[in-house]
């Protein structure tokens, strides 16, 4: 191992980990929102609207993400649309999360008792107060596991992002690769970059989980 | 200058070879697949006992298995394995020992979540009626083990099929190095060719994977009672 190669080139790595961050964190923050929003559309049974988002979930969870990137990067220009590599990979990622909260947001609504909505509107309460003070916070409660579970999946899925050309942890490490044949050293760095990133997401993940394990009506039996 | 690009893929062989290509991506899915839902299956089981040791070991596998994105675990069989212990592997073969190791890990897991949820009465149960734990395990916890098993593990398949599209990053020639290839070739002839290329290796994987998907649903809709 050489050590001051891996600290001279640490730097490199660092701005690598936080691309990777940014792009994880808006491409999150944007599939929680379409999956929300996708999510809603079915439990409403909007017209039309649930149909669009059923093929559009089957679409997102039944292809790879690499495959999805090809597509937007190098087939789209074909048609005269032409994305930055960036603008690519946020529109991958939440392309792709949209579909997977998507259906952890439906399971955690669709667990909810028709009772409580019911309850909720003989009380006097609006819709949408019954959906944001009632039934809202029991689905997202148990969706959560199924959410924390996907962020993880979508930080290791920004692994891919290295063939849209952006500098990326894996693109670094493969540049290195090439350039000075120090394969040992760019692939350690590599994965104890990941762990660095990952490790403490997925820690706190599950602490987030275990707090908020608490609505537990009639859906989840402690056994 | 559209429909001169959708011509690419009925031209000559190119059909063909992008589903030959397709083909190959499946077969390391279906190899691994095959491999890790025994080896997972045996791992799963180990992780029940109470020997701490077995427990700690399968446990730190499973974690850095898991955490790690799997482009990474190529990268590290591709190009690791060669560079630290001279052992040069193809990329055909360092798909296969990832995705089995991953597989592994993933079924290991579906199995452990499995057994423990089946409840404890049955077992004691079984053991009260005088059946050797052996029979225990084979009459009772496998066969319901199994109902709530089958739709995980088909759902980790369709996993496992998207996640080879990956291997073309190692230098397997599967589906999309064909279409790059097809596409390369007609670059004057068809121009929007990378349009229509990309677009039939996206579907194909979907019609790879919908039916799949469809089947784990149906199953567990059905099991679920």
């Amino acid at each position: 191992m050489d050590f001051a190669f891996m600290a001279r080139y640490a730097p490199l790595y660092v701005d690598a980990a936080l691309l990777t961050l940014r792009i994880a964190a808006v491409g999150i923050a944007l599939s929680l929102l379409a999956g929300l929003v996708c999510g809603l559309t079915q439990y409403y049974r909007v017209p039309i609207g649930k149909n669009i988002a059923a093929a559009y979930i089957e679409l997102s969870r039944n292809t790879p993400l690499l495959v999805q990137l090809f597509f937007l990067y190098f087939g789209l220009p074909k048609a005269g649309i032409r994305l930055s590599s960036e603008v690519c990979a946020y529109i991958g990622l939440t392309f792709l999360g949209g579909g997977y909260m998507a259906e952890a947001f439906r399971s955690g609504l669709e667990s909810i008792e028709k009772i409580q909505v019911e309850s909720g509107l003989s009380l006097g309460l609006t819709r949408a107060q019954v959906m944001r003070c009632i039934v809202l916070p029991q689905a997202a409660a148990i969706s959560l596991p199924g959410i924390c579970a996907n962020m993880i999946f979508l930080i290791k899925e920004t692994s891919v992002f290295s063939v849209l050309a952006l500098a990326d942890l894996m693109y670094v490490a493969k540049d290195l690769i090439g350039l000075y044949y120090k394969t040992n050293e760019a692939l350690t760095m590599l994965v104890a970059f990941y762990l660095l990133i990952l490790l403490p997401v997925s820690t706190v993940l599950s602490l987030v989980e275990r707090k908020f394990r608490y609505a537990g009506y009639g859906s989840q039996s402690a056994v | 200058m559209q429909d001169m690009g959708v011509r690419v893929l009925f031209e000559g062989a190119n059909g063909v070879r992008l589903l030959k290509g397709l083909w190959t991506a499946l077969r390391i899915s279906l190899l691994s697949m095959a491999f890790s839902f025994v080896l997972g299956t045996l791992l799963g089981c180990a992780m029940t006992l109470k020997n701490p040791v077995v427990k700690a070991a399968a446990k730190i596998y499973l974690e850095f298995i898991r955490i790690m994105p799997q482009l990474v675990l190529l990268f590290l069989a591709y190009f690791g394995m060669t560079k630290a212990f001279g052992i040069q592997l193809s990329g055909y073969a360092s798909a296969l020992i990832v995705f089995t190791m991953w597989g592994t890990a993933e079924m290991g897991d579906l199995v452990r979540g499995v057994l423990i949820s089946i409840p404890k009465h049955q077992y004691l149960s079984g053991l009260a009626l005088g059946l050797s734990p052996w029979r225990v395990y084979l009459h009772i916890i496998f066969p319901q083990s199994a109902r709530r098993l089958i739709p995980l593990a088909i759902n980790l398949s369709t996993r496992m099929i998207k996640t080879t599209s990956l291997v073309v990053l190692i230098g397997v020639v599967e589906v999309l190095k064909v279409g790059q290839q097809i596409i390369e070739a007609n670059r004057y002839a068809a121009p929007s060719g990378a349009l229509w290329v990309y677009g039939a290796v996206f579907l194909l994987y979907f019609i790879a994977c919908y039916p799949i998907s469809s089947l784990a649903r149906l199953l567990e809709n059905k099991w679920k009672g």
